[in-house]
Order: structure tokens, then C-alpha cells, then sequence
């Protein structure tokens, strides 16, 4: 018989025989299970919070802000500067009108559904022009707000999160009265955990007379940023800076994004370790109560290198039985599962997990690793047993 | 204990897998220590908060400014013994990932208001009395390898200079802290100067701290302060130190909760599959229990053999996993952010134990109950 063939059989063998050792050989499958659940769980965590700041950006837009600052909530443009601004290259134009607006960017402590607890409420207020620079912002239920009056639209993940936020409600927001006409959403971007009303009374309510925190452009196209930023640098009057939106959201996602990561990796990392140990015990245990049907077959002519290929083939298997069945957890469970947090500009940000398919290939892979560690010195000991010794168990 | 050989042979009767399920239980409850100390940083807020203390704070948000004046105000009331104040400075060190919290402060109120921060007396005159003057953290010196007397560039991108330019402070102190669950990565500069020479809201700062003689005034205190400014165009929110960090620690809190869920569903997977090893182990010597049985041991003496087998691996498993994640905690609460300010408390190490003793017992009970009514015949006859 030659070594394929031989393999082929004694693989097929201790497959069969595997429901025999049922109890032990579920400690692989359910410990690699959960190293994988939990891995895909957090790495989804840290996906979908990036996959919510970057949806939001895009290449042919500029957020314009003040030159030192590096996010809207820090910085501030004068409305002088942003006159100016307006008629500068670069920038696209409906009909002569260029599509940039000026917008204000705040927080208010408004109480959380979840813990009644206060939390910062992100709040924008927004131009006409705005609406034509972010088409991605739909109106799914109610309507817009009118310019010139106490309305508001909130972004759908904001109304999930905060409490008053209803259609038709009155919201107080910083002492005034809002009322709640509408519900957006924005592509699941992090709009959505935002509520939007006029700049004008916003600033008028804010006190603060001298401009907004920051402008929105659409670009004429991606390649104009330069020819914006150039424009701006040669105006000694103006101290602002133009940053393109997809670049400034990377940037808010960045601190979070690797935070999440480097949590997940490190503890996916221990418990792998944990679930190798309980690998090794069931392999171990597999190997030793078939010691004397390994010898025999050795006696019989099996060489020992499918007796080790066996052994490593059944402990894979069970491996990526636990991979995929931690996989099917994981998105059954997180996929979609709505959290939120305090981002970059203390802002709550709401976001879905997102349970990718590159993140269940990347667990099915170390479950196949897990299975290999597990399975190889256990298979060594087997095919080194000395054959007489293990005859004698019998 | 004159058993212990017995179950010092039991175990050595299969070395590997002894040490095997050792290892497991091991990493089960070193993942516990430090999930679950993380976790209740996450869920309670770092505790360094004084009982004394009362945060004031703009009404309607954190980034409105509070006007100084208040400070003031607020130390006319009686009961209050102390005031001070500080400021979100934000900045950029070196570039936007070496990110520390950094607070202008008045030094004098400040030093009396947290002596939790330990500085020479050298360093705290050279913080009151120096314009430019900023204190850090040893960790954060350490880090960073900045010594007393160095410059610290910041660029103010919340608050520019007048000149335009990049801030700098002189590092005057570097404090160490009184106890570990007190933040370090922090830094503290003189505000007059701050005050000074930024562009704008001048004579404003962020939120205002107040000490006051009795803790069991606080609730009464924060109503009369709230009263003070009621209706003036600088409405307050006054709350103890520990509700306000508990409301930030609110606003991460998702993130923590849904971790530390999913991880202690883990755990107890982990312990799950080692129970059912380990009750595997003691299944399989069963016909030796019998011979023990014969051999004049008594019914009790064989469940207690079984019941201490159990325990001895729970507590050898769980305790050096329980140390080791207490030093690594101590290690990493001021160099690993996500562990700042944890500590494994002596609560934590109570449940880890109780966790460890309830495995032992609900995985050695059964197979020693077995093992006690076990019919010696049978037993023998099984092998």
C-alpha cells in the first residue's frame, strides 16, 4: 500500500470512530468556538466604528477648518473668511452658486435611552447648501426642517439613542425648544448619530455671532482640493485649511479603530492559548485510549507517517468545525448589533457591528492554526510509541 | 492531609494532562483578573474621585465656557473650604497619536485640591511661581524621556496663542501619585499664562472643582450653587466627582459592557470544557477507587479524596493566573491606556476564588458521589 493510500484509510478510520469520543472531542470545537466568536466580535466592534466614521467621507469633498485645529469642534471660520472662501477655485458650482455652506458643530448633554444618563448629543447646524453638498442624507420618515424656525431633523441612530428624540416631540435642547419633524438617514454613516438644524438660529442661540465651526465644499472634482488649499495659503488674510473629508474622517476613526484591534488581537491571543491547552488534553487523551489499535497497525506495516497525518487531520477537522461554528455565532449574533461610544470629539457616535466575511475567513484560519498546534505534538507522541509497549496495554 | 500522596499519585498518573488542565484553568482566570478589572473601570469609572469633591460644570455642555468669576462665588458658600478649576486644553504633542489629557490649572488651588499628587516642595513652588510652568506624570516623563527643565511644544488646536504660534511650557515637576488607581497620564500647566496669551474667552474655563467640609452637605451644596446661577446666562450643573467621571465612564460604556459580556461567557466556556476533562480523569480511575474501597477506606474518606483531587487543581489552576494578572495589571495601569488606573481589587480576587472553589466542587461532586456509593463488585468487575 502506498503512503497516500494509507493515510487515506487510517484518517477515514479514526473519522469514523470519532463519535465514540463525542464528550472529549466537543472541548475542541466548543474552546476553539469561542476564540473565535470572541475575536470576530471585537474585530467587528473596531470595523464597524470605522466603517462608520469613513462612510461619511468622501474623496471630492472639503471640510474647511481653522488652520492649527484638526477637528470641526475645535475649530472655528470667520464669516468674513468664509465669504471669501466662496468665491475661491475648485470648489463646484450650480448655475454660478458654489456648493459650499458653512455649518456649526456642537454638543449638548442630552439623556441616553439606555442608562438615563447625560451624554453628548452631537448637533449641527446646516446650511441650504448643505443638503446639495451631502446627498447621501435622506428623510425617511416625517419631513425637513424649514429654515428660520425651532426645527430639527435627527439622524436615525441619534432618535435610538437619545431620549425625546420623536417625531412630532418637543426636544430641549441648550434651553430652547426644538421641534422634531424628521428622521434621516446618511448610508449608515456617523450623520446618522447627529441632529441637524438651521445654522442661523444655532448661532443665534450659541451667542456665537462671529462664523461657523467649520464649511463643507463639494469639490469640482477630487483633484481640486490642491487648488482650494492653494488658493487659501496664498490669502494672508485667511487661517484656514481645507482637508479632504475622506482624510479627516480616517483620522477620527484612527485612535478608536486601533484601540478596539489591538484589544481584540491581545485577548483572542490569550484565550487561544487557553484553548491549545484544552486541544492538547483532548488529542492527548484521543491519542492515548487508541494507543493499542495505533500499535496494532503499526505492527501491521503502517508506517508512521500517516498515523501523524491522521491524528493532525482529525484535530483540523475538529478545529474547523469549532471555526466555523464560532464564525456562524459571531454573525448571527453581532452582525448589525448596534453600540455607541465617545469618539474623537467627545461626541457620541452610535455604530453597527459589522461581522465582515473577511473577518470569518480570518477566524476560520487561526481556528485551522489553533487545530494544527493542537494536533501535532499528540500526534507525534502517537507514531512514536514503541509498538511493543503499546501491545501491552492490551 | 494523609491523603495528599494519594492525590499527589492521582495526578501524576497522567503528567501531562494534569499539567494540561492546569494551564487551561490558568489562562481562564488570568483572562477573569484582568476583563473583569477592566470591566468594572469601564462600568464605575476609575474610582481616584474624592467623596469631597464637587464638579461644576456648564448646564448644557462640556464645551461651553464657565465664566471664573463663579470660582469666586462658589467659595462664599458655606461649607464649601476649597476652590479651584480647570480647563481643556487638548493640543497636539509631537502628532495627534501621542495623545495625554492636558489641563491648565491654578497651581496653588490645584496642589491643595489633589494632594493625591505627589511633588517635591521644590517642584510645587517652581509650579506656583513659574509663568510657563507644567507638571506630568513619571510615566508619561518616562515616555516621553523629558526631565525637569525641558520644553514641551504643544500646538493649540482648540486654543491658538496670540502669537500663532506653537505653546510651550517648561517642565517644572513630575509627580508621582499616592495611590495606583490615580490617573498619570496627565498634564498640568499653569493657567494664568494660559489665560493670557490664547486668542479668545479669556477669563473662562471649563469646569470648576469645589471642596467642601462634609460629604454629607454635597447634595445640599450642589443645590445652592445651581440656585446661585439660575437664570444668569451661565447656568451651572453641579455633581459630585464621582457621578461626573461615572457619566463620562456612561458615555464609553457600551464598549466596555459588550466586551467584558462576551469575554465572561468565555471564561466560563473555558471552565466548562476543564470540568469536563477533569471529571473525565476522575471517571476513568474508578475501578482504582474501588480497590481503595477493599482495601478498608471508608465512603467518606473516598468522596473527600475525589472532592480535595478537584479542588487542589481548581486553586493551583486559578491563583498564580489571579497573581500573575494582579502584576500585570500593576505592571501596565500607567504604560497601557486601556488599563489605566485599573487594579485587580481584593473583591475581584474573592470572586475569582469562589468562581475556582464552585468549579471544584461542581465538577469533582458527581463523580465523587459516584465514587462514595460505588458498588465494589461492580467496580472491579468493570475491568
Amino acid at each position: 500500500m502506498n503512503t497516500l493510500n494509507q493515510i487515506f484509510v487510517i484518517t477515514l478510520m479514526n473519522l469514523r470512530n470519532l463519535p465514540a469520543r463525542k464528550a472529549s472531542s466537543m472541548v475542541i470545537v466548543v474552546g476553539i468556538a469561542g476564540v473565535v466568536t470572541v475575536m470576530i466580535a471585537i474585530l467587528s466592534m473596531a470595523q464597524g466604528f470605522e466603517a462608520t466614521l469613513r462612510g461619511a467621507g468622501q474623496a471630492d469633498r472639503a471640510i474647511v477648518i481653522r488652520a492649527g485645529s484638526d477637528s470641526e469642534m475645535g475649530s472655528s471660520v470667520p464669516v468674513d473668511a468664509a465669504r471669501l472662501i466662496e468665491t475661491m477655485p475648485g470648489l463646484a458650482r450650480i448655475d454660478g452658486n458654489p456648493l459650499v455652506a458653512g455649518e456649526t458643530y456642537v454638543i449638548a448633554d442630552i439623556k441616553k435611552r439606555a442608562n438615563d444618563s447625560d451624554a453628548n448629543m452631537p448637533m449641527r447646524g446646516v446650511e441650504p447648501e448643505s443638503f446639495e453638498i451631502r446627498n447621501e442624507v435622506k428623510i425617511v420618515e416625517g419631513r425637513n426642517f424649514q429654515f428660520g424656525r425651532f426645527e430639527l431633523i435627527a439622524g436615525v441612530k441619534a432618535a435610538n439613542q437619545f431620549q425625546g428624540i420623536e417625531l412630532g416631540s418637543q426636544l430641549s435642547i441648550r434651553g430652547a425648544k426644538w421641534q422634531v419633524v424628521g428622521l434621516f438617514e446618511s448610508d449608515g454613516s456617523i450623520h446618522e448619530s447627529e441632529v441637524w438644524v438651521d445654522n442661523a438660529i444655532l448661532v443665534a442661540e450659541l451667542n456665537r455671532g462671529w462664523g461657523y465651526s467649520s464649511m463643507i465644499a463639494r469639490l469640482d472634482s477630487a483633484l481640486d482640493l490642491e487648488v482650494l488649499g492653494n488658493a487659501m495659503e496664498a490669502d494672508p488674510q485667511l487661517e484656514t485649511k481645507a482637508v479632504r473629508e475622506s482624510a479627516y474622517y480616517n483620522e477620527q476613526a484612527t485612535g478608536i479603530t486601533s484601540l478596539i484591534t489591538n484589544f481584540g488581537y491581545w485577548v483572542a491571543a490569550i484565550m487561544a492559548i487557553g484553548a491549545i491547552f484544552g486541544a492538547l488534553n483532548t488529542m492527548y487523551s484521543a491519542v492515548s485510549t487508541r494507543s493499542v489499535e495505533i500499535a496494532t497497525l503499526r505492527a501491521l506495516g503502517f508506517s508512521p507517517i500517516p498515523v501523524v497525518i491522521s491524528v493532525l487531520v482529525e484535530s483540523i477537522i475538529l478545529a474547523l468545525l469549532g471555526g466555523a461554528l464560532g464564525s456562524a455565532i459571531a454573525y448571527s449574533v453581532f452582525n448589525g448589533y448596534t453600540a455607541s461610544t465617545m469618539g474623537a470629539t467627545f461626541s457620541q457616535v452610535s455604530f453597527d457591528f459589522a461581522v465582515t466575511r473577511g473577518l470569518m475567513v480570518q477566524g476560520i484560519i487561526w481556528s485551522c492554526l489553533l487545530g494544527l498546534v493542537g494536533g501535532l505534538f499528540p500526534s507525534v507522541a502517537a507514531a512514536r510509541q514503541p509498538i511493543t509497549v503499546a501491545l501491552r496495554g492490551l | 492531609m494523609k491523603y495528599l500522596g494519594l492525590i499527589w499519585s492521582a495526578l501524576y498518573r497522567k503528567p501531562l494532562r494534569s499539567f494540561l488542565t492546569l494551564a487551561s484553568i490558568f489562562v481562564a482566570f488570568l483572562l477573569f483578573g484582568l476583563l473583569q478589572s477592566v470591566s468594572v473601570a469601564f462600568s464605575e469609572g476609575v474610582d481616584f474621585s474624592g467623596v469631597d469633591r464637587l464638579i461644576i460644570a456648564p448646564k448644557y455642555s462640556i464645551i461651553d465656557p464657565l465664566p471664573e468669576k463663579h470660582a469666586m462665588a462658589i467659595s462664599t458658600i458655606a461649607g464649601v473650604e476649597l476652590v479651584s478649576h480647570r480647563s481643556w486644553f487638548g493640543g497636539v504633542y509631537q502628532d495627534t497619536n501621542q495623545f495625554f489629557p492636558r489641563w491648565p490649572v491654578p497651581p496653588e488651588s490645584f496642589l491643595a485640591m489633589y494632594p493625591e499628587y505627589l511633588l517635591t516642595e521644590a517642584e510645587k513652588a517652581a509650579f506656583i511661581q513659574t509663568r510657563t510652568g507644567a507638571i506630568i506624570g513619571r510615566p508619561l516623563a518616562e515616555t516621553y524621556n523629558l526631565k525637569l527643565g525641558d520644553k514641551i511644544p504643544l500646538i493649540g488646536d482648540i486654543w491658538p496663542n496670540k502669537d500663532n504660534t506653537a505653546w510651550e511650557f517648561d517642565l517644572v515637576g513630575i509627580y508621582d501619585v499616592a495611590d495606583e488607581s490615580v490617573e498619570t497620564d496627565q498634564m498640568f500647566m499653569n493657567f494664568e499664562f494660559f489665560d493670557e496669551y490664547r486668542q479668545w474667552s479669556q477669563g473662562t474655563v471649563g469646569n470648576i472643582v469645589a471642596k467642601i467640609k462634609d460629604p454629607d452637605d454635597s447634595a445640599a451644596i450642589a443645590l445652592e450653587i445651581d440656585r446661585l446661577f439660575a437664570n444668569s446666562s451661565d447656568e451651572t450643573k453641579t455633581t459630585t466627582e464621582k457621578a461626573y467621571n461615572q457619566m463620562f465612564a456612561n458615555q464609553i460604556g457600551d464598549i466596555g459592557l459588550i466586551m467584558t459580556s462576551i469575554l465572561s461567557a468565555v471564561f466560563f466556556t473555558i471552565l466548562l470544557l476543564t470540568g469536563n476533562t477533569m471529571a473525565q480523569a476522575i471517571r476513568e480511575r474508578i475501578p482504582e477507587l474501588a480497590i481503595l474501597k477493599t482495601i478498608g477506606f471508608s465512603n467518606t474518606s473516598v468522596l473527600m479524596i475525589v472532592l480535595c483531587e478537584a479542588l487542589l487543581i481548581a486553586l493551583v489552576g486559578s491563583l498564580p493566573g489571579l497573581m500573575l494578572a494582579a502584576a500585570l495589571l500593576a505592571k501596565f495601569s500607567q504604560s497601557i491606556s486601556v488599563f489605566n488606573g485599573v487594579e485587580l481589587s481584593a473583591l475581584i480576587v474573592a470572586q475569582g476564588v469562589g468562581l475556582a472553589l464552585l468549579m471544584a466542587v461542581i465538577v469533582g461532586l458527581p463523580p465523587a458521589v459516584r465514587a462514595m456509593r460505588l458498588n465494589i463488585v461492580d467496580a472491579l468487575g468493570d475491568h
